[in-house]
């Protein structure tokens, strides 16, 4: 399915990470992983995000892509996103980051899909991404550069990496989130049932324990 | 569980606090509460302050406390156990490392942490939000705040008023905290009487001690006089 691309420049508004949407609190489970040890090096972050990018990244991008594409009701999508969600403290997190989203698009392009219950951040970028006269699949590209860039950040602030190696890194991936965008199309005409539904069992029990710890830089 | 709310602020789980209908008449009908932010480097005085200024004004004003401070339960656990304020007044925003990214570039989790406070506990007067310990250049978006104070300590060096910085050039009021301590560190009071004078032209500073005036009297005052006029205005 291919729709008219709206604007690039308004893709990169969206997409930015300056974006005032709640993102720069949220490690998407980096900060968890990092405490455990798991992660110290620029190349265990390379791994992090491969994996994030073809688990939660391809997820994330199905329902951006669907919710900007309407190919659902809205609340039926989040109902199909909140299940695949099985950590609480992530589901919170992503509604929060939904909710924030939801905030600075009512701001910058006034819709009125915009005045409703807050949902989960991917769906949510797909109704903004609707609102900005975006097309589906530059939703679906957004929401993959989103669950990377956001971990992507929060490596540098918490390891002290190098920023061009982290940038580095970014680069090399770009194409990866054109593909999983791509991806995530072809789930465009399929039923909530059979949009995917990857996911990685350690960021959900990682994501738990960190909801607990006493200080944390992140929100998640 | 930890996530019960559905903002982005994390719920202090001190239980039976609740202080039950507030005996406060309204002061601002219809009007969300007056937003006071709280600025200045680690240490200087800042949750200090916040629990001063409950102390003086809890009896007067219905009032909450939003904190950015990575320490959250602590700070929690600080105005609680000095009893000036139950933990359902008190919310907590995580900050990703960055403290002023969130007062300042994206000030979602605080405008939620903001208006979950006044959708739980109903209309009130005045919601401090006091921002994680940062440097000289963090200061708060006016989208989040309608008058910022600005904390800085006599312990910092007298030099502190005349490096400037936003905080200190622009904040409502200017706070320098422990003058008690001058004479251990050699700061020169007059002399950042003079430098706050040269950089803040007409805009107020405050010198005080909170270890000798529990209370904060005289910011008591300032921020009494913000909600006053602002009621008058309404
Ligand atoms: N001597 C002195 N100590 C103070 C004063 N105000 C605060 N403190 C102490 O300074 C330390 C840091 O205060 P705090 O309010 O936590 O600083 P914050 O990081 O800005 O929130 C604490 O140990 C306070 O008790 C004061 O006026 N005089
Ligand atoms: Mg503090």
């Amino acid at each position: 399915m291919t729709t008219a691309a709206g604007s690039l420049a308004t893709l990169l508004v969206l997409a930015d990470g300056r974006l005032p949407a709640g993102g720069h609190a949220h490690s998407s489970g980096l900060e968890a992983q990092v405490s455990a040890g798991r992660i110290r090096h620029l190349a265990d972050v390379d791994a992090f995000l491969r994996g994030r990018l073809a688990t939660g990244g391809l997820v994330a991008s199905a329902f951006a892509g669907a919710g900007c594409a309407r190919t659902h009701a809205i609340e039926d999508l989040d109902f199909a996103f909140e299940v695949r969600t099985p950590s609480p403290a992530l589901r919170h997190a992503s509604r929060a980051q939904g909710k924030a989203l939801f905030r600075a698009g009512r701001a910058m392009w006034p819709a009125p899909a915009l005045h409703r219950p807050d949902v989960h951040q991917p769906v949510a970028l797909g109704v903004v991404a609707a609102a900005a006269g975006l097309a589906p699949e530059q939703a679906a590209v957004a929401a993959a550069w989103h669950t990377i860039s956001g971990p992507a950040s929060a490596a540098v602030r918490l390891l002290g990496l190098d920023p061009y190696g982290v940038h580095a890194l970014l680069a090399r991936l770009a194409p990866d989130c054109d593909t999983i965008a791509t991806k995530a199309m072809t789930y465009l005409e399929k039923s909530l049932d059979d949009l995917p539904a990857d996911g990685a069992p350690l960021l959900d029990i990682g994501a738990e324990h960190h909801a607990t710890w006493e200080v944390r830089l992140f929100a998640s | 569980m930890p996530h019960k709310d559905t903002d982005g602020t994390v719920p202090h789980g001190h239980g039976p606090m609740d202080p039950g209908p507030d005996p406060h008449a309204p002061l601002t009908e219809n009007r969300r509460a007056l937003r006071i932010g709280i600025g200045g480097p680690v240490g200087s005085g800042k949750t200090a302050l916040v629990a001063a200024l409950c102390r003086s004004l809890a009896a007067e004003l219905r009032l909450a406390v939003v904190t950015n401070d990575i320490y959250t339960t602590e700070d929690a656990d600080f105005l609680l156990r000095n009893g000036v304020l139950p933990a359902s007044h008190v919310r907590a925003v995580e900050t990703g490392c960055c403290p002023h990214t969130a007062i300042r570039d994206d000030i979602s989790a605080n405008l939620d942490a903001v208006e979950d406070l006044e959708a739980q506990l109903g209309p009130l007067d005045l919601i401090l939000v006091e921002s994680g310990g940062d440097n000289l250049t963090a200061t708060f978006s006016k989208g989040l705040i309608d008058a910022q104070i600005f904390v800085v300590d006599v312990a910092g060096g007298d030099k502190v008023p005349r490096k400037g910085g936003p905080g200190v050039t622009t904040a409502d009021l200017l706070v320098i905290n422990k003058t008690d301590l001058a004479p251990l560190v050699g700061a020169d009071l007059s002399v950042m009487d003079r430098d706050a004078r040269a950089r803040r032209g007409d805009l107020p500073t405050i010198f005080q001690s909170i270890a000798e005036d529990k209370g904060a009297s005289q910011v008591a005052a300032w921020v009494r006089a913000q909600v006053t006029s602002r009621v008058a205005v309404a």
